[in-house]
């Protein structure tokens, strides 16, 4: 069977492929944009996060013998303590200054972290095997889907809809939407807002490191996976702009997706489709899709 | 008045050392010196005067040197040409890279130019001439119009310092120019440059393509010193660098840039002798491998100057000679 001169099954499996790296786009976007909201920085470290988190998941299994599905909880938790280690001890102090120093100081991070894992692992990827129950492939007739991809798009998605439906439904949500809008208002209620800044932060570096988790049977892992992701995250938030939760996750699946069929119909230009995108949308809509200027 | 003497002072100082050093120190790692200097103050135009954080400028730098090298070798151009191709090849791309970038205001500014850099990234890796992961090897020196060789390191130590007083001294022209005024207002207080009446989406544009332009001219500079351009050149890594000269040296201080490239070039080169010692000192091995690690000492030193050291080097100096001039004389 084929469309538009392309074999059904390879248009497919890119497809799903662009839609596996669509979720990680999601949900790096989505942790970007809700630190943003709330501490008002740019997490650069973020990729870099991302990166800890299948390095976490990669240590757990090769040293210790811990699997897939406890590291799947455990890589989140180790790598969000260190991000609250983080808050709790450098980003807090540069709240009241420009926003700049919150990029330059996460980005000192992500140099530091990533230098560190490159002189120990180097830059080659360290292989890491595909969960035993996630084996395999399923025929559906109409394509061979693999099992672990259609997993990793099911897990992100809930957790992102997950993230969405507190944020946007919830009491906790709530609080967090105002302290978004006016921490100082927030806190004359009594609530702790320090407090809820350090776990929003601690949240979206667990959000990186599950993502983290995810990606490392799918693409080995190495110290410079994050680096490379976090450039095109950014181009993906500027492009579907931090206001709006759904708007970072549905962006972030259809770049995603959009880069995927890129890499069928002409490959060159799958490296640098997201930026063209980008460049597009700051000439057709300068706010970004489902933005609204801060 | 003060202010102007101190400023003067400094300026002699550098430019006595500048035109000495060659005699005590290797000409070419001084001339790499020289450019990543000019490129820091070309960068700090934006950052210190514009207040526009440009995370994007190793696009400048390194697209000017492929153009540049591309110039000189393969199309066998005189030298002069060359580095005003990889000049205008800067200023193009910043005229593309500004008009979109300024569209988006503060942080989303900073990714924009990330973003586009990146692209200019992959082009890189991808064109035929560029030679991929090899880069561009062997261009050719020539001769500067035809008759001045630079084949000898010291004839060409001398045309780069030329070349990167004419940059400095225009960047210094236009930050005491209205138009750099208009600039700092701009950074100072946006909304308020607007209601004055000010275009301030051309300001910024202007002052991108200035930038653009000088570390154009700064990478081209680069590329014909060292005779090669390679990938690293176009990397984000290359526009964190230049980030952290200029935050080393003092965002917004005119000297600040250059004090900034020169610790830091030499920290890059100095590294492994500077762990050897660190290991002999405190006797702990792991030292003796820092010179491969030169990202850690970076990405340390950019988390302990946004932390504790904001004004840089010679904002600190400034600040404390302020301090003690206030004190001294205080119907001032």
């Amino acid at each position: 069977m084929e469309l538009f001169g392309i074999p059904l099954q390879a248009l497919l499996s890119q497809l799903l492929l662009g839609l596996v790296n669509g979720s990680f786009y999601a949900m790096l976007s989505l942790g970007l944009a809700v630190i943003f909201g709330l501490l008002n920085v740019i997490n650069f470290a973020h990729g870099t996060l991302y990166m800890l988190g299948a390095f976490t998941a990669w240590i757990g299994l090769s040293y210790f013998g811990i699997n897939y599905w406890c590291m799947l909880i455990l890589a989140p938790l180790i790598v969000g303590l260190f991000g609250i280690i983080v808050e709790k001890t450098m980003l807090r102090w540069l709240y009241k200054l420009d926003h700049l120093y919150g990029l330059l100081l996460t980005f000192g991070i992500t140099l530091m972290v990533e230098g560190i894992f490159r002189s120990i692992y180097g830059v080659s990827g360290q292989p890491y095997s595909v969960p035993d129950a996630l084996q395999g492939a399923t025929n559906l007739g109409f394509m061979v889907l693999p099992n672990y991809r259609a997993w990793v798009v099911v897990a992100s998605l809930t957790v992102c809809f997950s993230t969405w439906f507190v944020i946007e439904k919830t009491r906790l949500g709530a609080y967090l939407r105002a302290g978004t809008e006016n921490p100082k208002l927030v806190e004359a209620f009594g609530i702790n807002v320090p407090l809820m800044v350090t776990l929003t932060y601690g949240f979206g570096v667990a959000l990186a490191a599950f993502a983290g988790v995810l990606a490392a049977p799918v693409i080995q892992v190495s110290p410079l996976m994050g680096s490379n992701l976090i450039i095109v995250v950014f181009a993906v938030v500027v492009i579907g702009g931090m206001g709006s939760i759904l708007g970072s996750i549905l962006t972030g699946l259809a770049l995603g997706v959009v880069e995927g069929l890129t890499r069928v119909f002409y490959p060159e230009l799958s490296a640098t489709v997201v930026f063209i995108i980008m460049a597009i949308v700051l000439m057709i809509r300068p706010a970004g899709l489902f933005g609204k200027e801060k | 008045m003060n202010n102007s003497l101190y400023k003067n002072l400094g300026f002699a100082l550098l430019l006595v050392v500048a035109v000495l050093a060659p005699f005590g120190l290797y000409p070419v790692f001084l001339m790499k010196m020289l450019c990543f200097a000019l490129f820091a103050c070309a960068f700090n135009l934006l950052i210190g005067y514009t207040g526009l954080l440009s995370f994007g400028h190793a696009a400048f730098f390194g697209g000017a040197g492929y153009v540049a090298g591309q110039a000189l070798q393969a199309w066998g151009l005189p030298t002069e040409v060359g580095l005003l191709l990889g000049t205008a090849t800067g200023a193009l791309i910043g005229l593309v890279m500004g008009l979109l970038a300024i569209r988006r205001q503060g942080i989303y500014f900073t990714m924009i130019t990330l973003a586009l850099a990146q692209m200019l990234y992959f082009v890189a890796l991808q064109a035929p001439f560029t030679g991929g992961e090899d880069g561009l090897q062997g261009i050719p020196r020539g001769k500067l119009l035809g008759f001045i060789d630079l084949g000898n390191d010291m004839t060409l130590y001398y045309v780069v310092l030329a070349i990167a007083i004419a940059g400095f001294a225009i960047i210094v022209r236009t930050i005491n120019s209205p138009f750099g005024q208009v600039l700092k207002a701009i950074k100072e207080n946006e909304p308020r440059a607007i209601s004055l009446g000010y275009d301030v989406d051309r300001y910024k544009l202007l002052a991108f393509i200035l930038s653009a332009a000088l570390s154009g001219l700064a990478g081209s500079t680069k590329a014909l010193v060292l005779g090669f351009e390679t990938l690293t050149d176009v990397h984000w890594s290359m526009s964190g660098l230049v980030v952290l000269m200029t935050l080393v040296g003092g965002l917004g201080t005119v000297l600040g840039p250059i004090v900034g490239a020169v610790i830091i070039i030499m920290l890059e080169n100095k590294l492994g002798d500077i762990g050897n010692w660190l290991a002999s000192v405190t006797s702990i091995d792991w030292f003796n491998t820092l010179g491969d690690s030169v990202t850690i000492a970076t990405g340390f030193i950019f988390i302990v100057c946004v932390l504790a050291f904001r004004r840089g080097i010679v904002g600190e100096i400034l600040h404390l000679l302020k301090r003690t001039s206030r004190g001294s004389t205080p119907s001032h």
